[in-house]
């Protein structure tokens, strides 16, 4: 096991946001500004350590049946605790984040990792893929608000950076701004990802498959029983 | 006439995709076609109003009593996945037609932030029982709407191959999404 190595699959070749393209409803929501995503990815970080460390904690206790409640009954408890910790400490990070803080509950990536990650493996390898993928998500998180806020409001991090005579496009602030930034970061992601594949030789897969088969529960769901196999691979990868 | 604006304002302008950024994942997962699209949407409208009465009742009448409103998101989630496990088992036995085009998209809504999202919007803006209910059935019209609008709009992109490679799938949903949000910002005027 290599901490390094697992931390930086969640960042880089399965960032949970930009390349398994799930938890897409907090991150278009909350990437209105730059301090709004690093406070959601923290929040959503320490709901992922918790969750995985605790189903990787019971795996050999839960029974396959009935692991997806038990799963969602944990990921709600920590969920719970994160919610009560923003209130009473960042008030404003709970107003601006308003119901996407009890939402992390349904986020596709903490439930995805518990089933293809965290039941498969050890405490410790389940700590770190926590750490890995939260990283992901924040970074992902952070980045496309530094690029909204930047040209929706002209500041990062709420300091004015452009010049006096610049007039900010709020479009890109307001819903639809969320949707195209997205894609287009998506874009750009596989873009370089391909070309750098290219370099070393390989063929990346095709980039098309997106949304729910991509997605780590797309076993879970049901919608396509087949992605079983996948979201086990792609478990195994981490390895 | 309350009720109206809920039900138009839910469905228009506060569209659970396009302006509240609910429910995002089956939108763009289960949008390429628009048979698949249309079972999604009629499962979310069944869902969704069922979760918004029962979640309803268990925070007015069980959790405000007993002074455990902090618990709501652990109960709602717990109240959503018993719901859609038990509309699963009735529908197979009351009408085996209806489940066999819906069934295979009840288990993905029990991960669905939408129907969670509904019912603690639900529980924030102090509705009442028919309110909620209403909120809860123009909520996911608008989803049903935006679905199809999305999936018909998909089916065309797919046989387009100018697209660049790396746009080709979600990332060019994506950026269709956004234009149709656009669209769906002209509602916001309609109601104050």
């Amino acid at each position: 096991m290599n901490p390094f190595k697992i931390i930086k699959n969640g960042i880089t070749s399965e960032n949970p946001t930009l390349v398994q393209c799930i938890g897409l409803c907090p991150t278009l929501a909350v990437s209105t500004s730059a301090i709004n995503g690093v406070g959601m990815g923290i929040a959503a970080t320490a709901v992922l350590i918790g969750s995985n460390m605790a189903v990787s904690a019971v795996r050999r206790f839960v029974p396959d049946e009935i692991r997806i409640p038990i799963f969602i009954v944990l990921i709600a408890g920590f969920v719970t605790v994160v919610q009560l910790l923003i209130s009473g400490f960042a008030p404003s990070l709970d107003k601006s984040l308003g119901i996407f803080i009890p939402l992390i509950v349904v986020n596709c990536i903490i439930l995805a990792r518990a089933e293809a990650y965290a039941f498969k493996n050890g405490v410790v390898e389940s700590f770190f893929d926590g750490i890995g993928m939260g990283l992901g998500f924040t970074i992902a998180l952070t980045s496309i608000g530094v690029v909204r806020e930047l040209i929706g409001n002209g500041s990062i991090f709420n300091v004015v950076v452009t010049p006096a005579g610049f007039q900010p496009a709020l479009l890109v602030i307001l819903a639809p701004g969320g949707f195209i930034t997205l894609g287009m970061f998506m874009g750009a992601f596989r873009f370089f990802q391909n070309r750098s594949a290219e370099k070393r030789g390989e063929s990346l897969p095709d980039a098309d498959s997106g949304g729910c088969a991509a997605c780590g529960s797309a076993a879970i769901c049901g919608v396509r029983p087949d992605a079983g196999s996948a979201s086990q691979t792609n478990g195994g990868d981490d390895r | 006439m309350d009720l109206l604006w809920i039900f138009l304002g839910s469905i228009f302008v506060n569209n659970i995709i396009f302006a509240r950024f609910l429910g995002c994942c089956p939108f763009l997962g289960v949008s390429t076609k628009t048979e698949t699209a249309k079972g999604m949407g009629v499962a979310v409208i069944f869902v969704l109003v069922m979760a918004a009465i029962m979640t309803w009742i268990a925070y007015y009448k069980v959790l405000a009593p007993l002074g455990l409103e902090y618990l709501y998101t652990l109960s709602f989630i717990l109240i959503i996945a018993a719901l859609v496990q038990f509309v699963e088992l009735v529908l197979k036995k009351i009408n085996p037609v209806l489940y066999k085009s819906l069934g295979i998209f009840l288990p993905l809504i029990t991960t669905n932030c939408a129907v969670l999202g509904v019912s603690v919007i639900n529980m924030n803006e102090g509705y009442g029982l028919v309110s909620s209910i209403v909120n809860a059935l123009g909520s996911s019209i608008g989803f049903l709407l935006a679905i199809v609008l999305m999936a018909g709009v998909r089916e065309q992109i797919d046989r387009n191959t100018n697209i660049p490679r790396c746009l080709r799938g979600l990332p060019i949903g994506l950026i269709t999404a956004g234009l149709m949000s656009i669209a769906f910002m002209g509602f916001s005027g309609m109601i104050k």
